[in-house]
């Protein structure tokens, strides 16, 4: 068998992941290219439960489980203590949904950043309170069925731009991974490895039941949120210079494709589907702007 | 502390570590029995690309003596996201016998 | 050669940290406890302390942070104050739960609004209930000594515990004092480096705080519960070895004039320091009174309270704290500590110094006069303009 990324499995089955779990196959990914040498903090999030009940654990390297807003800091402390009384090559990795990312834990994150700490930060990105039911949360698409965002008052707002957020903080290293590319994300990660400061990684990764999707859609979900150029590949470096990873092309895959798989959507009119598409191609015109200028 | 295969068992409080510490592994639970279909692999058709196993959220792909895909039977979820992203079409789901 | 230096309460909490040896040290400012972190962020830049400083966005976080050091096996200090413990409090039980051994200054300040900075109580003992334990010094030279005695409790294997060392607003932490500086090389003996029982190791990787459920949650927090009861013991051996290598001495309580006392009036903090100078006065009219101070509120020392308390005729407490609806905290604690002894002496619960009103030795003079007047049934506010 053709292997083109590691190997080398530092998660086990067995796992409480629903079927066709983006989230999950976003941490076999990251783990199998970060290695062993890597300590994990998780807030409350979907990975609070994947990883199994006490006294059993689906990670093989050290994981410690912290409350819903303190992931970047506890990350932050590790690395620290790493620094005075462990090996300070020890990667020290904050593992946390949007929800404890783009809301309730984006003070200490902010803080990490700004501090420039030495470690690495990924959400994995699934657009609502998932493990909690399917609420809202900052990271939820304007439009989309949560279950407090019924279909009759679907979310009025756009998504926050976190990385907009996470640029206007000057950290050295901002990526965008896919689980339908885990080349370019594991190359991305090989990247990171090498820079000492603080790196970000926002994860797409779609959720079944959450997005009323069928299971083995995920890759293709995936895959169609960058083609569609919802979900650009993107690197931005010292919160400057943008690189557009994929898609190349301009014109990218009608964002209908994408919508049409998942429950989530259904009630969208076409005029709703209209204005999505605008405000895609407004934005990524605004990247490829942003790209232009900083090469 | 007592092992019995891959579960874990304390007798009481004193067997307990202070604070819930994990030391045994998710293997235990043999995420199979969620099933509702299989996947089957046609080997016939089946090149070894790898694929299958890269998506895979459950490990559940293993490699067969000719480097074809196998399914790991006893954790695969049955999501069928391996069907979906095959370049050859060489797996497919049937029912699950119960 | 141990020297004397004269310090305020904020610094010789920050030389506490020094003379500890602390790894990591994470912290937000916060009036009254600035000093303490200015001093400590001055001493890691200069090379004095060989630790990492954490410049934290919130006292959440520099709890957070201090749990995820320790965590690794890093002896880790942080220091705050009223609202700032108050924001903390969620990861105050998580430093419980985790069994990591912080140990934290807290400068007691009372709870906004309106807006203070002034003295009380209530901030910490409202975080009683959390698992930590806690230390009420009454001097400066207290406030150092606690921080290494501290962290030797804390990390003993019986315990696995935080500790908060807890000191007065501006009564100690901006008041200047004499305090006996430790030998660094004998303060090492005294508390060698930090060897965690468990922690965050690549080479054993574990996990820590997986989703337990009722089958062994109960059971964790059965341990907790034994933990403090284990502490009682570690506690007097850590203070023991303390005076057998630098000569003061410290006990569960401090006791002063109790041994045949008729009156014994029971305070914390500094408030009890004022009331010794009472008791004299009282002693001098012929008034039996003795002092009780509680240094431990948790664990909290039963075993020392009851046999202080055996043979008292009258039982006053003093609070600077209040739990509206309820009264006195410490009230309420040697109340439920002397409900099944055999001396039924009447307890009175005296409200005095909330928002850092002064406590003077006449208003201590007043609360041994009410007693003979008031009925112990009710709470009995000192000083109050009603």
């Amino acid at each position: 068998m053709k292997y083109t990324i590691p190997k080398e499995e530092l998660v086990h089955p067995g796992h409480l992941a629903c079927q066709g779990c983006g989230g999950a196959l976003a941490m076999r990914i990251m783990l199998k290219t970060l290695g062993k040498n890597t300590i994990l903090t998780f807030p409350a999030c979907c990975w609070s439960v994947i990883d199994g009940p006490f006294p059993y654990s689906a990670v093989k390297v050290p994981l410690f489980h912290t409350a819903f807003e303190t992931a970047a800091v506890v990350a932050s402390g590790i690395k620290a203590a790493l620094n005075r009384v462990g090996d300070p090559k020890t990667n020290s990795v904050a593992w946390a949904g949007d929800g404890g990312t783009f809301d309730i834990g984006i003070q200490a994150l902010s803080g990490s950043a700004e501090r420039n700490d030495d470690m690495f930060y990924f959400v994995y990105d699934n657009e609502a309170y998932m493990n909690t039911g399917i609420q809202r949360s900052s990271a939820t698409p304007k439009g989309a069925w949560t279950t407090t965002t019924p279909v009759n008052h679907p979310k009025a707002t756009p998504k926050k731009d976190i990385l907009a957020i996470m640029a206007a903080h000057k950290i050295p290293y901002i990526a965008t991974a896919s689980i339908a590319y885990p080349e370019d994300f594991t190359r991305k990660l090989e990247k990171a490895k090498e820079i000492k400061g603080f790196k970000f990684f926002h994860i797409f990764a779609p959720c079944p039941p959450g997005w009323r999707a069928n299971p083995k859609d995920t890759i293709t979900l995936a895959k169609l949120a960058v083609e569609t150029k919802l979900f650009p590949l993107l690197e931005i470096e010292d919160g400057e210079k943008y690189t557009i990873n994929l898609p190349k092309k301009d014109k990218g895959k009608p964002i209908e494709d994408y919508l049409k798989l998942q429950g989530r959507f259904k009630h969208l009119k076409e005029n709703d589907i209209k204005e999505m598409q605008t405000f895609i191609d407004k934005k990524y015109n605004r990247l490829k702007i942003l790209e232009e200028i900083s090469q | 502390m007592k092992k019995d295969g891959d579960k874990i068992i304390f007798e009481n409080a004193a067997d307990l570590p202070d604070m819930a510490k994990s030391m045994g592994t998710t293997r235990f639970n043999k995420t199979g029995t969620w099933r509702n279909e299989r996947p089957i692999v046609d080997t016939d058709k089946c090149t070894g690309c790898g694929i299958c196993w890269k998506y895979c959220p459950d490990m559940s792909i293993l490699e067969d003596e000719n480097g074809k895909a196998a399914i790991d039977y006893e954790f695969c979820k049955g999501c069928a996201i391996c069907v979906e992203v095959c370049p050859v079409k060489a797996i497919s789901m049937v029912e699950e016998e119960k | 050669m141990s020297k004397q230096k004269v310090m305020m309460g904020n610094h010789a909490l920050s030389y506490g940290a020094v003379v500890s040896k602390v790894n990591v040290i994470s912290a937000y400012p916060i009036t009254p406890q600035t000093q303490v972190v200015e001093l400590l962020s001055e001493l890691c830049s200069n090379g004095a302390l060989d630790s990492e400083f954490i410049k934290v966005e919130s006292e959440h976080s520099a709890m957070a942070a201090c749990i995820g050091a320790s965590a690794v096996g890093a002896r880790t200090f942080t220091a705050t104050s009223a609202q700032g413990l108050a924001l903390m409090h969620e990861m105050l039980h998580w430093a419980v739960g985790a069994r990591t051994p912080v140990v934290m200054g807290n400068i007691n300040r009372s709870m906004g609004p309106p807006w203070t900075i002034w003295s009380e109580q209530t901030d910490s003992l409202s975080q009683r209930d959390t698992g930590w334990l806690q230390i009420y010094a009454s001097s400066n030279q207290e406030v150092y000594d606690s921080v290494p005695i501290a962290f030797k409790i804390a990390e003993h294997k019986k315990v696995q515990l935080p500790v908060m060392v807890v000191l007065d607003a501006f009564f100690l932490s901006h008041t200047s004092e004499n305090v006996m500086m430790m030998d660094l090389d004998k303060a090492e003996t005294y508390l060698p480096k930090y060897k965690p029982k468990h922690k965050l190791d690549v080479n054993e990787p574990y996990t820590f705080g997986a989703l337990t459920t009722p089958e062994w949650y109960y059971e964790l927090r059965y341990k907790i519960q034994k933990a403090h009861e284990n502490a009682i013991s570690v506690i007097e051996e850590a203070q023991s070895e303390f005076k057998d290598m630098f000569g003061r001495e410290y006990g569960l309580v401090e006791e002063y004039k109790t041994a045949d006392a008729d009156t014994i009036l029971v305070a914390i903090s500094t408030a009890a320091s004022t009331a010794k100078d009472t008791v004299d006065e009282l002693r001098e009219k012929g008034v039996k009174a003795g002092l009780l101070r509680l240094r431990f509120v948790r664990p909290f020392p039963f075993k020392k309270v009851r046999e202080v308390l055996s043979s008292a005729k009258k039982i006053l407490v003093l609070d600077r704290n209040l739990s509206p609806g309820i009264g006195g905290i410490i009230f309420q604690e040697i109340k439920s500590a002397m409900y099944n002894e055999s001396n039924k002496a009447p307890i009175y619960g005296f409200i005095a110094g909330l928002g850092g009103r002064d406590i003077t030795t006449e208003t201590i003079h007043n609360i041994f006069e009410e007693a003979e007047k008031q009925d112990p049934k009710n709470i009995i506010w000192m000083e109050v303009k009603a």
